[in-house]
């Protein structure tokens, strides 16, 4: 535990020297989302589901903006740590082990987007976009999320040598994943065909419970379900992660 | 400290250390000399414990490095070949967040990294990030980062390549002092004057396998003369003269731009070639160094 928690001091540190550099992305964007999807174009709307868009909204842009961050944190930085600033073969000249470098990673990538979700939500609230007190658990959701995107992206990140890779996995996993997931409009609007793609997206069901849980109505599937399969993911790609890690930092 | 036998690390086909074996004894500072490709830096991970052993035994600190590597590696210290400083910190937090790696307490961390940058001398650039620092500078708080643990063992793979003379002095400085502390140092150059500097006892290496060992004077002493003169003739190839200067000094090896004759003792051997008629255009009568020893025992130079 020492060097999970020593891994996770290393990145806050860096963190704190470079925090200004996301301060844009992290905060500003998505409340810049809110504003001109949820009021500017909720004006056009009558609302989705009996709620207003602006409520409805706010959710998936809570979920969307810890889906983007933990990816993002997830491969330029994971890479770099391999190629150019070498941390990682740094840690591994210390008792540090491998499963460490994850785990301590993984944790400040929560921390990031726990804090993100609290700004989020307080701006929200301004906008009297939470009407439930049950939205408390919504930070803990996108943390999860935040672990289930980010573990395989780092094992992705430790795999590849070359970050044009990076732009396909935006291009076609991130941003039609950010697009279709429920994040600006119900899944039900999709072609049938199309909604497992949605369904399987981890993002789809980080929305559906943020959104049970600001507006107070139950997720289309059971909580539990949600939660399984988010931590099936976060499972997974630990597993992957370690397998990558353990692979570049092979002799 | 440090006990191999039968060492071998291969990659595929490729064998990059070919069954060495090493004792190295604690306070000692112990190097490997060879050029690139010699195996040098496998060896230094093999003993690092970051890559496995593929055949042979070793043990470091009385410890299996493949079943207890973290156990190990918590009373090494490592400066790599390549810096891998955190470039966004600052020279005090790259010693502190590292500290942690070890599960040193945060106060004795920055108790540790106080100490140390006074040691390595940056102490005045404490706060400053890593990034605009000069190449001498972070090696030195690569050292002083190997030293936060305060390790029975440093490992040194070449700590002064790609420095400029001043720093490289500097750094010598440096480790000698560690070494007069009783630390034990294992190092890797392709210098011949940093071996004679620092190295108790050396090995030098070639194609994977130990081609000598001992210390820089015994190795001096035992492959090659006590001096050695360096004849360059103009435009003429020095191969051309091996013959006519035949049987002057023990030995002679022509390199592409000069002729090197051994000798016990050099001004005698001159005298013996303006005798034989022959007017090199420079003249040098120098001590026999381990560039000499290696490129007897080799045929080739070290640096290339």
């Amino acid at each position: 535990m020492d060097g999970t928690f020593a891994v996770f001091n290393r990145a806050l540190v860096s963190y704190r020297r470079l925090w200004q550099a996301s301060v844009f992305s992290s905060f500003i964007l998505p409340v810049l989302f809110v504003l001109s999807i949820g009021i500017g174009v909720g004006g056009y709307i009558s609302g989705v589901d009996g709620v207003s868009y602006l409520d409805w909204i706010v959710p998936g842009v809570l979920a969307s903006t810890a889906f983007q961050m933990a990816v993002g944190e997830s491969t330029f930085p994971v890479l770099g740590d391999f190629k150019w600033v070498r941390g990682y073969h740094a840690m591994r000249a210390t008792p540090v082990r491998i499963a460490d470098m994850i785990a301590g990673y993984q944790l400040y990538i929560m921390f990031r987007v726990v804090i993100a979700a609290v700004v989020f939500l307080g701006v929200s609230a301004l906008f009297g976009a939470i009407h439930s007190p049950w939205v408390v658990l919504t930070p803990l959701v996108c943390a999860l999320l935040g672990v289930a995107v980010s573990a395989p992206t780092s094992a992705f990140a430790a795999s590849i040598e070359n970050d044009s890779y990076f732009a396909l996995l935006f291009r076609f996993l991130v941003i039609p994943s950010t697009l279709f997931a429920g994040v600006f409009f119900p899944v039900s609007q999709l072609p049938a065909l199309l909604r497992p793609l949605a369904y399987a997206s981890p993002l789809w069901h980080a929305v559906e419970l943020c959104r049970a849980a600001t507006l107070g109505v139950a997720p289309p599937w059971p909580v539990a379900a949600h939660v399984a399969y988010l931590l099936a993911w976060a499972g997974l790609g630990y597993l992957l992660a370690l397998r990558a890690f353990r692979r570049r930092l092979a002799d | 400290m440090i006990h191999a036998r039968g060492l071998v690390k291969r990659f595929g086909d490729f064998t990059a250390v070919d069954g060495i074996d090493l004792e190295v004894a604690p306070g000692e500072a112990f190097g490997f000399l060879g050029p690139n490709g010699a195996g040098k830096s496998s060896t230094m991970r093999m003993i690092g414990c970051v890559s496995t052993p593929t055949a042979g035994e070793l043990r470091i600190l009385g410890m299996d490095p493949v079943r207890e590597g973290p156990a190990i590696r918590a009373r090494l210290g490592v400066c790599p070949q390549t810096d891998n400083l955190d470039p966004d910190l600052t020279v005090f937090e790259n010693l502190t967040t590292y500290a942690r790696y070890f599960g040193i307490p945060r106060v004795e961390g920055r108790r540790r990294a106080a100490e140390l940058l006074e040691f390595v001398q940056l102490t005045e650039k404490s706060g400053s990030t890593v990034e605009p620092l000069s190449g001498g500078m972070k090696r030195r708080l690569s050292i002083a980062r190997a030293m936060i643990n305060e390790p029975d063992l440093v490992l040194l793979d070449e700590p002064t390549t790609g420095l400029d003379p001043q720093a490289r002095h500097l750094l010598w400085e440096r480790l000698f002092r560690l070494k007069q502390r009783g630390v034990t140092l294992v190092l890797t150059t392709h210098y011949m004057d940093e071996a004679e500097q620092l190295c108790d006892r050396l090995v030098v290496m070639d194609a994977g396998k130990i081609v000598a060992e001992g210390s820089p004077r015994h190795l001096i002493e035992t492959y090659s003369t006590r001096e050695v003169v360096e004849l360059r003739f103009g435009d003429d190839a020095p191969a051309t003269y091996v013959e006519k200067l035949a049987g002057i000094g023990e030995r002679l090896d022509p390199l592409p731009d000069r002729l090197l004759l051994y000798s016990a003792d050099g001004d005698a051997a001159v005298n013996e070639v303006h005798r034989r008629g022959f007017t090199p255009s420079s003249v040098l009568v120098r001590r026999s160094t381990l560039e000499d020893v290696f490129l007897i025992l080799t045929g080739r130079t070290l640096v290339d």
